[in-house]
């Protein structure tokens, strides 16, 4: 009989399974995509875009100077001309154009994102480059019925959109931005972030090869400088920036006094509150996803844990045990949870935000995992004994740290939950549907996730309270950054 | 499992009252279905490849409970599947034995005469498999004939209808009963979970059925769909883990029915990795209950090998 002779479990393992690069290819510098083509930047300067996961240069990008943005915006006017009145059937044609093309080369996109911002590639693969699709092939669908949109009014576009997007969710961010303005009619000059912008090229190749006409979508690369010459520039009808807070608030006082329409959806430090009666083991998987998808490089990452003190003790148990068995390492090993932090100035954040959980005294858990030697990596780390007054409690990390805290009752979570400056979104776990209107009710965010985070949908309205910004991107109300005549 | 488990267990003490087994099933969780589906999607896109898939697929050779549970099941038929069961590649000696052969009660002394020596087990469905409705007594008489004629292995299927009808205590009495009657067998608790149907019912169950002293517990007869499924596992592995934090007893899983490519037995196989971690990876604590699974591990290991894939007329079927 079997038992007469035990066997031992032996180790499971998974060896690595790495994703291809071949599919990608690329230059070894590239200009600015403006009115169609790639041209020589006017400012002569570059930056070196790298691999945060190996540390390895990848390729050579346009600096975008005053002279450069110049260039961009005119293209855009010009194209504009024509592009805003074409009917909306027309404009639709090319959108969904390109959702089909984004689809057919997810793969290389996916690859190429992870290659260039360090995110995991089975999140690349299976979030970000079907939302990018999904993004297009939605507003596709409403360039035609803007007036079914908000009956009664005729909307018309702005003109010339200045779109800075950052570099946790490249191609998603620009389709969040693209979509939207291209299907109101509306041309743009996006700055992608300068860490990752080569997803932002290949897709400027792209509307070429789906004969998008030239100047309707400009892609200029660039720092701080670059963007702030696009916020600058007189000839752009509407900013929309996502990003840090910091930087918005330096954007909306630049914009300020200026005819131009501006949409911020800045930071956060989103409240995930977990009450006694919640699916435990569900809501583990809702924190863990919450905290460190894509590393936590998330503005709407659930980074405050709210747990009903009835449950706390076994709830960080489960949750220390699951912490151990997040995979991280190679982004392109199709088994890696956790990738690369986007640069060493992240890193360093993180680093220094831990350090003063640490020294405020709140409890350290790391579970022992090796990261690799070189490039930027950072163990998912949670504290315990956090306090409203910690820093850790208060600031954005950004990062995969999740700072735990409890309370008694429901009114002490929303309390609790709303006592920050921002108010992007929030997560709620516990069985009692009413608990969870009774919450969503009170809770101060954009958006409430309700036994489930993380959720996103094109159809669906994204944006923030107070210092999270303003304006929503997603669904119908996407649109309305990007139309003139309509009441808002 | 040399020694026999427990009869009592420590999570309710000697005297078991229906209120405090009511109270130690309240305190199970509620479960997320939408959730659920979710873990195990993102479980599913694991990549296994090379010697990890090698490993994996033997392993899955090593936990199959190759079964047969037919009306029309003979003397040869058992004694055919004794013999894939031993060494299910006749021309690769390295192919190791099943873990179990699993039959019906009349079947036992035929599989067991001819699984002598193998390190094979006879597991023997009773207890009035599959329906379960019959009174105690047959269900241990059924389970002790197919013991004294040799099994090592009893799956015994649950009263699904006086669990549905709110009698836990039922249940959890008949389970005892029949681990009594076990003694030193290894106890295979069915809960057919296509019957009890949602996760609340199928986590709770699991805790009964484990607190009466199962030594595995599983999803299905097979004669019910649907049978087993990845989500359905993952949620009595989580019962699994929770059981195992409050009394240090390691339970076994076993999915059955419905398993029938080697891609699926793999994910799995991730399943219990993730959930449960090495200590599980082990035909001591998972198992699966399959016919025609065996086969097609067997030619994916020849494929992992070789590199190439071999007819499906060059394994044998039994």
């Amino acid at each position: 009989m079997a038992d007469a002779h035990p066997v031992e479990p032996v180790e499971f393992t998974y060896v690595p399974s790495r994703e291809a690069t071949d599919l990608v290819s690329l230059r070894d510098r590239y200009g600015l995509w403006i009115d169609g083509k790639f041209r020589a930047p006017a400012s002569k300067r570059f930056l070196t875009t790298v691999n945060p996961a190996t540390e390895e240069p990848l390729a050579e990008v346009a600096e975008g100077g005053e002279r450069d943005v110049d260039r961009a915006v005119r293209a855009a006017r010009r194209a504009f001309e024509t592009w805003g009145r074409l009917p909306g059937k027309e404009r639709a044609k090319y959108l969904y154009r390109i959702a089909r093309m984004l689809q057919e080369r997810a793969r290389e996109f996916a690859v190429l994102e992870t290659l260039d911002g360090g995110k995991p590639i089975k999140e690349a693969r299976d979030v970000d480059l079907p939302l990018v699709a999904a993004h297009f092939f939605y507003y596709a669908g409403w360039a035609d019925k803007l007036e079914y949109a908000f009956p009664g009014v005729r909307p018309a576009p702005l003109g010339v959109a200045g779109q800075i997007i950052p570099w946790n969710f490249p191609m998603l961010m620009l389709a969040w931005k693209v979509a939207p303005a291209l299907a109101a009619g509306n041309t743009v000059v996006l700055k992608p972030a300068e860490t990752t912008p080569l997803t932002a090229l290949a897709f400027a190749q792209l509307t070429a090869e789906a004969d998008l006409p030239p100047g309707v979508v400009n892609i200029v690369t660039g720092a701080g400088e670059t963007g702030a010459a696009l916020v600058r520039h007189p000839g752009v009808d509407k900013i929309a920036f996502t990003g840090s807070t910091a930087v918005g608030k330096l954007i909306q006082k630049a914009v300020a006094g200026t005819p131009k329409r501006l949409t911020l959806e800045l930071g956060g430090k989103a409240p995930h509150v977990i009450f006694e009666d919640a699916p435990v083991d569900q809501a583990i998987e809702g924190v863990i996803n919450g905290i460190f998808f894509n590393q936590g490089h998330v503005c709407c990452a659930g980074s405050r844990l709210f747990v009903q003190e009835s449950i706390a003790d076994r709830f960080v148990d489960k949750l220390k045990r699951r912490l151990s068995t997040l995979r991280v390492g190679d982004p392109l090993d199709k088994n890696t949870d956790i990738g690369a932090i986007n640069s060493p100035e992240q890193l360093d954040k993180i680093t220094e935000l831990v350090e003063s959980g640490i020294e405020e005294g709140a409890e350290i858990y790391q579970p022992a995992c090796r990261l690799p030697d070189r490039g930027y990596f950072f163990a998912p780390t949670l504290f315990t004994g956090v306090s409203q007054s910690h820093r850790i409690a208060q600031e954005e990390i950004f990062g995969p740290v999740l700072s735990i805290m409890t309370f008694r009752t429901p009114d002490e979570a929303v309390e609790k939950a709303n006592n920050t400056p921002y108010g992007l979104s929030a997560g709620v776990w516990t069985t009692k549907g009413s608990r969870i209107l009774w919450m969503a009710d009170r809770l101060k965010a954009g958006v409430v996730w309700a036994n489930t985070y993380n959720k996103f949908d094109p159809a669906s309205p994204f944006g923030g309270y107070q210092e999270s910004g303003f304006g929503r991107e997603g669904g119908r109300h996407g649109l309305l950054p990007y139309l003139e005549g309509v009441p808002r | 499992m040399s020694t026999p488990a427990p009869l009592t267990l420590p999570v309710l003490g000697t005297h078991v009252t229906p209120q405090a087994l009511n109270a130690y099933l309240e305190a199970t969780p509620p479960v997320d279905e939408v959730a659920v589906h979710e873990r195990v999607a993102s479980l599913a896109t694991r990549s296994i490849k090379r010697e990890s898939k090698l490993h994996a697929l033997e392993l899955a050779v090593r936990m199959t409970d190759l079964t047969t549970l037919e009306g029309k099941d003979t003397p040869g038929k058992v004694r055919q599947l004794a013999s894939k069961a031993r060494r299910p590649d006749p021309t690769d000696p390295s192919i190791p034995p099943v873990a179990a052969l699993c039959i019906y009660p009349a079947m036992v002394p035929v599989a067991a005469e001819a699984l002598r020596g193998s390190g094979v087990a006879v597991a023997a469905v009773a207890t009035y498999f599959p329906s379960g409705q019959a009174p105690l007594e047959v269900k241990l008489a059924d389970t002790r004939a197919a013991l004294a004629a040799g099994a090592d292995e009893i799956d015994m299927v649950i009263d699904r209808g006086a669990f549905l009808a709110g009698d836990y205590m039922k249940v959890y009495e008949e389970i005892v009963a029949v681990r009594e009657a076990c003694g030193s067998a290894h106890l295979k608790v069915i809960l057919e979970t296509g019957e009890l149907v949602t996760f609340d019912n199928v986590r709770k169950a699991s805790m009964l059925a484990m607190a009466a002293g199962a030594d595995f517990i599983k999803t299905s007869t097979g004669k019910v769909g649907p049978a087993a499924t990845r989500p359905v596992t993952l949620v009595m592995l989580e019962a699994i883990r929770d059981f195992a934090e409050l009394t240090g007893i390691g339970v076994g899983m076993k999915p059955a029915g419905g398993i029938r490519t080697a891609k699926d037995a793999i994910r799995y196989l991730v399943l219990v990795y993730e959930t449960l971690g090495t200590a599980w990876m082990t035909p001591d604590r998972f198992r699966f209950g399959a016919s025609s699974l065996l086969n097609d591990l067997l030619m994916q290991i020849r494929w992992v090998r070789t590199g190439a894939y071999q007819s499906p007329d060059y394994f044998t079927k039994d």
